[in-house]
């Protein structure tokens, strides 16, 4: 596989479609500078700032923008916030799209079959799995994301959290818990 | 669902990002080429998904990024930009050049040596 991307690349830089060190700096950005602490900020300051909460939830794009974290892809963002009644969970059925510019890319299990397809079919079930267990009475939505749209859960803000400050709330954080694989964790366990 | 281990715990995912080089670089292209206009991005979505939804790939999703290369290598074909043969003849090349390049040396296409042959 590794000859045959190199055939790629060899095509499209001769082509001048693309410049090799344009393709570093891509490599670069995605393995160390975007990943789930941007996500994990966009959280904290919802749990802290009632204004940036309500403008998350009209307008999560612009919202999301303000601290600095844009898609690449000028894919609009919607950010779903966890209750509780309703728990949210994001998949892509139809591949892998999902929330980069606060995310990073997707984890191995985000990108299978098998959470693909049974995200939608038996989201409990998929729950249990990742060790999530939710009231019998708390409602389940799955987000299916596409190209154009992706989404964000904002979990709920763990218990005992009052006097913690926005980068102290980011630590409690996952990346499950803004995918709604997971929880939060609660001070405690941090 | 998850393998086991994959599910990370803390904020920053514990498994890499990219678990070999060329996997970076197959995302990188894909990147750089919507940016620059040559497809917009629903329209690689589609792409990806269609090889993504053929009946041998893994459930667990280990094969993810060879079906992003082989939905790279579509795409570049039905856009006329480069075919199966040429990236087939190409690809050939480097086979040989990193058969014939020294351990711990760069591998350069220039090591072919059907291309040096060829080249004189």
């Amino acid at each position: 596989m590794a000859a045959r991307v190199r055939a790629l690349e060899t095509i499209l830089t001769q082509k001048g479609l693309i410049d090799p060190a344009a393709i570093d700096a891509i490599v670069e950005t995605y393995e160390t500078k975007v990943g789930p602490r941007n996500g994990a900020r966009v959280v904290a300051k919802a749990w802290s700032d009632a204004s940036f909460a309500d403008w998350l939830r009209t307008d999560a794009t612009a919202a999301i923008a303000s601290l600095g974290y844009t898609g690449r892809q000028g894919e609009h963002m919607e950010a779903v916030f966890n209750t509780p009644d309703t728990h949210n969970l994001v998949v892509c059925t139809l591949c892998s799209c999902y929330p980069w510019s606060v995310l990073g890319l997707p984890p191995v299990w985000y990108k299978a079959p098998a959470y693909r397809s049974r995200a939608v079919i038996d989201p409990r079930g998929v729950l249990a799995e990742f060790g999530v267990t939710l009231p019998a009475d708390t409602r389940v939505r799955v987000w299916d994301s596409t190209a154009e749209l992706r989404y964000l859960v904002v979990p709920e803000r763990p218990a005992g959290t009052e006097d913690l400050d926005e980068e102290r709330l980011a630590d409690l954080v996952t990346r499950d818990s803004m995918i709604g694989t997971g929880l939060a964790r609660s001070p405690e366990a941090a | 669902m998850p393998d086991a281990g994959a599910v990370a715990a803390g904020p920053v995912p514990a498994e890499p990002v990219f678990a070999e080089p060329w996997q970076a670089q197959a995302f990188a292209m894909v990147v750089a080429l919507q940016e620059a206009g040559l497809f917009a991005w629903d329209e690689w979505a589609e792409t990806l998904s269609r090889e993504l939804h053929r009946a041998e790939a893994d459930p667990h999703g280990h094969d993810y990024y060879e079906h992003w290369v082989a939905a790279l290598g579509a795409l570049l074909a039905a856009k006329g930009i480069a075919g199966d043969a040429e990236v087939d003849a190409l690809q050939a090349a480097w086979e040989r050049a990193a058969h014939a390049t020294p351990h711990g040396t760069p591998i350069v296409l220039e090591n072919d040596p059907e291309m040096a042959t060829r080249n004189g």
